[in-house]
C-alpha cells in the first residue's frame, strides 16, 4: 500500500441542527478531516435506512446520521421516529453485513460546530483503522457477472 | 433533457483561496446534462445575479446549482434570481463548498475533490427537482379564544381592538377566572376586581367579541385559516337576550346552603346563581343538580319572581358551529388537592387552608368582607403559619417544578394579614424565596422589613391540633434546630396544575401536553405563544405557571401572532410537503401515526357509483411541514416529499 487509506463517509443531517452546526464550524473557520460528505434532509426523520444501505453500496466506507437533540426537534418528534428506527436498524445490520462501527448516530445542535469538528475527526479516525468497506462492492461484483437485472 | 447551469462563485478568496475553482467549474462543465459552468468572483452580487438570470434565459436552463456558500445564507437569493429569469425558484440547489469545504479544510486538492463531488451530486439532485409553486391556503380571519380569565380576556381585547372579530368561550357562567377570586395582587397590592372587571366588561361590550360563557369547547377540525369548532352551550335556564341581571330570583331562590365554588366553598350560593356579584355577563345560571324544580318538579319561585319572564326550564344544550382562522388556548390551571398532604391536616382541620382561601378572606367582596377570620369560629387568627412549596418542588408527594407565584402571594398573605390584623403575628416557612420580577424583590423585603413577617428556612413536618390551637413543627435550617409555632391558622401555598381535564382537552383539539398537562409551545424559547399545531396558540398558566404579568403578556403576544396571521387574506406556505400515491397506498395508516402533526387523514377512493373501493392516506396541505417522517415509514414508497424525493436524495447519494 503506498498512500495511506482515506475514508470516504456520507452524512445524513437534518438541515435545522445538525447542518447549521456544520455551518458554524465553517464560519468559525474550525478545521477537520475532509472525507465527509453531507447530505441536507428536512428531519432526521425524513432519513430511510435505505438511504445508508445505498451509500455504502456505491462506496462509502462510514455513514453518519446526525440531528437535533431529543426535545429539539424543529418538527417536535422525527428525531424521536429516527431514533426508534435507528435502534431497529441496528439489529438489521448483522443480516445486512454491516459492522455496527461503520454507522454512527449523533446529536448536534446548531451550536454544537465544535461538536460537529471533533465528531468528524472522531469518525473519520475510526474509520480509517477499520479499513475500506468491500463487502458491498464484492457483492457488486458477483450481481455485476450474473447480471440478471 | 436536462439543462443545467453550474455557478461556481470564489466568495472573494473565501472559495478560491481552498478550492480550485477552475478545476471545479472545468470538471462539472463535462459532466452529463451540465449545459453551463462558469466561475465569477461574487455570484451573490447583482452583476453575479445577472449573469445567472442570463445564462437561465438564453441557454433555456431546466435547474441550476450555485456552488457557493450554504443554503442557509442565500437560497431565497438565487431563488429570486431563478424565478426573475423565468425558471421555477425551486430547480435551484446550492453546493455548500464554503461553510462545508473550503472553511473548514486545509488541504487545497483534498477540498477541491470535495468540492466537485458536493457540486455533482447537487447537479444531480437537481435534474430530478419539480416545479413547485407555494401553497394558497384560505385564512378565516375570525379568532376563538378558549378561556376567560385574565389572559383569555386580554388576548382577545387585542385581537378585536385590531378589527379582527374575535369568540370567547368560557366554561363557567362568568368571565374572570381565578383572577377574580384573588384579593390584592403582587407587587402593587391593587385589588383584583378593580383591575380585572373593568376589562371583562370592555370584552362584553367590545362590538368584535362575541361571547359564549357557559359553553365548552367540543371539537376542533381543520387546519391553520379554517378551522371548525363545534362549542356546547350549556342550557342556562335563563333567557340572555332578555335577562337584566337584576338578582330578584337569587334573592328567592329558597336553595341557599350551596357550598360556592368561588368562594372556595366558605361562603354559600343558591341554586339560580352568578359566581359573584360583578360577574359578566350578569346573568344568572340554574344549576340542574341542586334546583328543586328539576329534583322534585315543584318550585319555580325565581320564575315567578322574575318580571320579565326570563326563566326558561326547557332550554336544551345545543351545539353551536363556529369557523375560525386561529384558535388562542386560554384554559388556566387549579390549585392543587391539598389532601395530599395528610400532615398537614389539609381537610381534616378547617383553619389549615389554601392560598386561594386566604384570597377569599382578604377580599373586600369575600364571604368575611374582607376580614381576616378563621373559618373554624370566625375569630381573628393571632398567629397565621404559612407554609410555602407544599406540593411545588416536591418529587415525592406534589410536583417536581417551581409554581412560580406561591414565594410572591405568601409574601403578600402576609403583608394583608399585618395590614389588617395590627397585632398579628405571621411566621412563614419557605425553602427559597424565588422573587424575580419587576419589584418583587423589593415587594418581598417589604414584607419582612416593614410588615415583620417571620421567615423561617426549613420544612413542616406536621400540624396538629391541641387545646384549640394548631401546633406547626418543623425545622429551622438555618439555625439547624427543630422548630414549633402554636398557630391559629396554618396557609398553605399550593401547587398551581393543570386543570383536570387539560390531557383530554389537549387531545380533542389537537395540541401537545407535557408530563403534567401544561400545553407544550412549539419552541421553549423563540416560539412560545404558538403550538406545534399550525394556528393554534397558547397564553396563561395552561402552558406553565405563571403571574398575572407573564400571562397578560402572553396573551398580548398570542393575540400579535394571530393578528400577523390575519394580515393577509391569503397563507403562503412552503411547497416543501409530502403527497400520496393513491394507487399504491395501501391504507395501512403507518404514515397518519408517524405524523407529528395529525397532517395526514383517511379518503375514500369511490367508482363512478360512489361506491367506496378503497380507503388511502390524504396529505393535508395546510396542517403538513414537511419533516418527511412519514415518507420514511411508509412501506410501499407511497408518499414523498416535494424538494426531497427519494428520486432526488438517492441520485445525490449515487453521485457522491
Amino acid at each position: 500500500m503506498s498512500e495511506p487509506f482515506e475514508p470516504k463517509i456520507v452524512a445524513f443531517v437534518c438541515t435545522y441542527c445538525t447542518y447549521a452546526g456544520a455551518d458554524l464550524a465553517g464560519t468559525s473557520r474550525m478545521k477537520y478531516a475532509s472525507n465527509v460528505r453531507i447530505v441536507r434532509l428536512p428531519c432526521t426523520g425524513r432519513i430511510s435506512p435505505m438511504f445508508i444501505l445505498k451509500a455504502l453500496q456505491k462506496g462509502a466506507d462510514g455513514v453518519l446520521v446526525s440531528g437535533c437533540h431529543p426535545g429539539d426537534c424543529h418538527f417536535a418528534q422525527g428525531n424521536y421516529h429516527a431514533r426508534r428506527r435507528w435502534t431497529v436498524f441496528r439489529a438489521l445490520l448483522a443480516f445486512t453485513g454491516i459492522p455496527e462501527e461503520r454507522i454512527k448516530f449523533s446529536w448536534i445542535s446548531a451550536a454544537e460546530g465544535a461538536k460537529f469538528t471533533e465528531l468528524i475527526n472522531g469518525i473519520t479516525g475510526q474509520i480509517r483503522t477499520l479499513g475500506p468497506f468491500e463487502q458491498y462492492q464484492e457483492l457488486q461484483k458477483v450481481i455485476e457477472t450474473q447480471s440478471t437485472y | 433533457m436536462a439543462k443545467i447551469g453550474v455557478f461556481v462563485c470564489h466568495c472573494g478568496e473565501n472559495i478560491a483561496s481552498m478550492v480550485d475553482t477552475a478545476k471545479l467549474t472545468a470538471t462539472i462543465a463535462d459532466h452529463p446534462g451540465v449545459t453551463v459552468s462558469s466561475e465569477y468572483k461574487y455570484f451573490c452580487s447583482d452583476p453575479g445575479q445577472e449573469t445567472v438570470k442570463k445564462a437561465i434565459r438564453e441557454n433555456g436552463l431546466t435547474g441550476v446549482v450555485v456552488a457557493a456558500c450554504s443554503p442557509r445564507m442565500h437560497e431565497q437569493t438565487f431563488r429570486k434570481a431563478c424565478a426573475e429569469a423565468g425558471l421555477n425558484p425551486y430547480m435551484l440547489e446550492l453546493a455548500n463548498i464554503r461553510e462545508q469545504c473550503s472553511w473548514v479544510h486545509t488541504d487545497r486538492d483534498e477540498a477541491t475533490e470535495k468540492a466537485i463531488e458536493i457540486t455533482r451530486s447537487l447537479v444531480e439532485k437537481v435534474k430530478r427537482n419539480n416545479d413547485l409553486k407555494p401553497i394558497s391556503v384560505p385564512v378565516t380571519r375570525r379568532a376563538m379564544v378558549i378561556g376567560g380569565g385574565v389572559a383569555g380576556i386580554q388576548a382577545a381585547i387585542d385581537i378585536a381592538s385590531a378589527g379582527r372579530e374575535v369568540v370567547l368561550v368560557e366554561r363557567e357562567p362568568s368571565i374572570g377566572g381565578h383572577m377574580a377570586q384573588l384579593s390584592e395582587t403582587f407587587p402593587t397590592l391593587d385589588c383584583s376586581q378593580c383591575i380585572l372587571t373593568p376589562r371583562m366588561v370592555e370584552a362584553l361590550q367590545h362590538p368584535n367579541i362575541t361571547m359564549m360563557t357557559y359553553s365548552e369547547v367540543e371539537e376542533v377540525d381543520g387546519y391553520i385559516g379554517n378551522f371548525t369548532v363545534k362549542v356546547r352551550r350549556k342550557a342556562r335556564y335563563v333567557r340572555m337576550e332578555t335577562c337584566t341581571g337584576c338578582g330578584d330570583c337569587i334573592q328567592k331562590c329558597p336553595v341557599k346552603k350551596i357550598p360556592s365554588d368561588f368562594e372556595c366553598g366558605l361562603g354559600n350560593r343558591t341554586a339560580i346563581y352568578t359566581p359573584f356579584a360583578q360577574a359578566v355577563p350578569n346573568v344568572p345560571v340554574i344549576d340542574r343538580t341542586r334546583c328543586t324544580y328539576f329534583k322534585n318538579g315543584k318550585c319555580k319561585i325565581c320564575q315567578k319572581t322574575c318580571q320579565i319572564d326570563s326563566i326558561d326550564f326547557d332550554q336544551q344544550d345545543r351545539i353551536e358551529t363556529v369557523e375560525v382562522g386561529a384558535i388562542v388556548v386560554a384554559t388556566g390551571f387549579q390549585v392543587q388537592n391539598t389532601a395530599i398532604y395528610g400532615e398537614y391536616g389539609y381537610g381534616r382541620y378547617k383553619d389549615v387552608v389554601t392560598g386561594l382561601h386566604f384570597e377569599r378572606l382578604a377580599s373586600a367582596s369575600g364571604p368575611t368582607a374582607g376580614k381576616i377570620l378563621r373559618p373554624s369560629d370566625g375569630k381573628e387568627p393571632e398567629t397565621v403559619v404559612f407554609i410555602q412549596c407544599a406540593g411545588s418542588r416536591d418529587a415525592a408527594k406534589g410536583v417536581k417544578y417551581c409554581s412560580k407565584i406561591c414565594c410572591m402571594y405568601t409574601a403578600k398573605h402576609a403583608m394583608l394579614y399585618a395590614h389588617k390584623v395590627h397585632h398579628g403575628n405571621s411566621q412563614i416557612f419557605y425553602m427559597d424565596i424565588r422573587a424575580a420580577g419587576k419589584g418583587y424583590d423589593e415587594f418581598t423585603r417589604r414584607a419582612i422589613e416593614e410588615d415583620e413577617a417571620g421567615y423561617i428556612r426549613g420544612r413542616v413536618s406536621r400540624v396538629f391540633e391541641e387545646n384549640g390551637k394548631l401546633i406547626v413543627r418543623g425545622a429551622d435550617t438555618l439555625l439547624g434546630r427543630p422548630v414549633e409555632v402554636v398557630a391559629d391558622m396554618v396557609v398553605l401555598a399550593t401547587a398551581m396544575v393543570p386543570q383536570p381535564d387539560a390531557k383530554d382537552f389537549a387531545k380533542r383539539i389537537g395540541i401537545g401536553y407535557d408530563e403534567y398537562g401544561f400545553f407544550n409551545e412549539a419552541h421553549l424559547k423563540l416560539r412560545p405563544v404558538e403550538t406545534a399545531t399550525a394556528g393554534i396558540y397558547l397564553c396563561g398558566a395552561c402552558q406553565s405557571p405563571k403571574d398575572i404579568p407573564d400571562s397578560v403578556a402572553q396573551a398580548s403576544a398570542a393575540a400579535a401572532k394571530v393578528l400577523g396571521l390575519f394580515s393577509k387574506e391569503q397563507l403562503e406556505r412552503e411547497p416543501v410537503i409530502a403527497s400520496v400515491t393513491d394507487a399504491t397506498c395501501a391504507g395501512c395508516w403507518g404514515c397518519v401515526i408517524a405524523c407529528p402533526y395529525n397532517a395526514i387523514d383517511r379518503k375514500d377512493i369511490t367508482d363512478r357509483n360512489g361506491n367506496v373501493v378503497k380507503r388511502v392516506a390524504s396529505v393535508n396541505p395546510g396542517l403538513c411541514q414537511g419533516c418527511g417522517t412519514c415518507v420514511t415509514f411508509c412501506r410501499s414508497n407511497s408518499i414523498d416529499l416535494a424538494g426531497f424525493t427519494e428520486k432526488q436524495i438517492f441520485a445525490e447519494v449515487m453521485a457522491l
